[in-house]
């Protein structure tokens, strides 16, 4: 198992965020952590990196515990916060240079270079950041995410503010790099799931109202994903 | 930490923060030294830079801030903060690494006023007679004395993600530290306990170390002083957690 949480709980103040969520996520598989906004999507992919601590519950990426050894498990995670924040004042190559270096790279050229030819940052890689373009502030970001090889990517709204010809690249990227990683990706469009995920979690006020393959949600219901989904996260707001 | 480290010099360099916090420093001091009229340098007729050590420290208050203001509120406004943080890095390596980084430009803002010394020193009658411990421990007592500063200003820097908040309490937590504890113990009615918070001012200790004797009970105060808010500082950035 890659990804593995249990009983997993964040209460900010007497808010609960996340509320007793589990589940397993073998390798290799790309994940889609579907929700409405306020979910909680975004609490759980912090507590698996390792930005915040759980209230009550454990998990563990890989086999390592999340908690007691989160800098292990930093070391195997690619994590893209939402919103993607860069600095804006450096350049694409150096960003990536001082990531690499975060992140205990040893060779850094040659892993500098691969992420840019794999987000396709090739024509870009001298230019500062500020000056981007959102497509490629979110490669950079994503790139970033790729520096150390991690086992597990966790990305947190990947598609998020890009335009039509820039989400068919990310899920294409996205989509390679699920060959050979387990990826979990957080997002409230139904149609990004349907485009990249085998499975998909879906996610309402804290709780998980569904958890299958997307072909045996499709067929056992014989909906579409849109309908699927207002249909379980509906239900839980009428109670 | 090194990684960090070697980011933040270079974004002070790439920011021109470090020219101009460097320029100022030289200038105001210079002014101070030489020019400004009541106790400069040649009024006076004593080979010596107690007067830019008397201003110095309250040169730093400003300057010192003005480096370690943008440090992590700026990461904080910008989300950065999360990125580094899910990094393998502890965070006590971060808070040390801006704290080193911002205590290499201060010495790097110290070092062009040995001019000033090497002028002193020629100016000596006979040449070279200066007090050359005294004027080492007051290098040494300053740089302490900007440890401190930095410490409260990289904690006022953790407290918002505004870097003219920042700027502002920590100005103003280094007055109170250096300057406001001194005075207190000035006022003759605490008497013994005006004395006693004079202790705990930064004031009592540069003077002491400024002396040319360097104490082992004041540097231990200085790294007790900075232990303590870089600590602070710890906890401010890991409330997060919490």
């Amino acid at each position: 198992m890659s990804i593995q949480v249990n009983q997993l709980t964040k209460i900010y103040g007497k808010q609960v965020a996340v509320n007793e969520i589990s589940f397993n996520i073998p390798t290799g598989q790309i994940v889609g952590f579907l929700g409405p906004n306020g979910a909680g999507k975004s609490t759980t992919m912090k507590m698996i990196t390792g930005y915040i601590p759980p209230s009550s519950g454990t998990g563990t990426v890989c086999g390592i515990d999340m908690v007691e050894d989160s800098l292990n498990v930093r070391r195997i995670v690619g994590y893209l916060p939402e919103n993607n924040p860069l600095y804006l004042d450096m350049y694409v190559t150096e960003y990536l240079d001082f990531m690499a270096g975060l992140s205990g790279v040893t060779a850094i050229n040659s892993a500098v270079k691969n992420v840019i030819s794999l987000t396709r940052l090739t024509a870009e890689r001298h230019k500062k950041i500020g000056q981007l373009s959102k497509g490629f502030r979110q490669r950079v970001g994503l790139a970033q995410s790729l520096i150390h090889e991690p086992k597990v990517l966790i990305l947190d709204e990947p598609t998020s503010g890009l335009d039509p010809i820039q989400v068919m690249e990310m899920r294409n990227v996205i989509k390679e790099l699920g060959s050979e990683k387990t990826v979990m990706l957080s997002t409230h469009i139904m149609q990004e799931v349907e485009a990249m995920c085998h499975r998909v979690i879906i996610i309402n006020q804290g709780k998980i109202v569904g958890d299958d393959t997307l072909d045996n949600l499709k067929n056992a219901k014989n909906q579409s994903m849109e309908e699927i989904f207002r249909n379980l996260t509906g239900h839980v707001d009428h109670i | 930490m090194w990684t960090i480290y070697k980011k933040e010099i270079r974004s002070f360099l790439g920011s021109f923060i470090a020219y101009v916090v460097i320029a100022v420093f030289l200038v105001l001091t210079g002014l101070f030294l030489w020019f400004v009229e009541g106790n400069n340098v040649f009024e006076l007729g004593v080979a010596s830079l107690q007067v830019m050590f008397d201003i110095s420290p309250y040169i730093l208050i400003f300057l010192v801030s003005a480096i370690t203001m943008r440090s992590i509120s700026e990461e904080k406004r910008l989300g950065t903060l999360e990125i580094i943080t899910t990094k393998p890095i502890t965070d006590v390596s971060i808070i040390m690494a801006k704290f080193l980084a911002s205590l290499t430009l201060i010495a790097f803002t110290l070092i062009p006023t040995l001019f000033y010394f090497y002028a002193i020193y020629q100016l000596a009658q006979p040449v070279g007679n200066v007090d050359v411990g005294s004027t080492l421990g007051s290098y040494f007592g300053l740089l302490l004395l900007a440890g401190c500063y930095a410490s409260m200003g990289l904690f006022s820097s953790a407290i918002s993600d505004n870097q003219i908040v920042a700027l502002i309490v920590s100005m103003v937590l280094s007055f109170f530290f250096y300057s406001v504890l001194g005075m207190i113990g000035d006022i003759k009615l605490l008497d013994v306990i005006g004395k006693s918070l004079a202790w705990f001012g930064l004031e009592f200790h540069y003077d002491s170390i400024s002396r040319g004797v360097i104490d082992t009970r004041d540097v231990v105060y200085f790294g007790g002083f900075m232990a303590v808010f870089l600590g602070f500082t710890k906890m401010v950035f890991e409330s997060r957690k919490w």
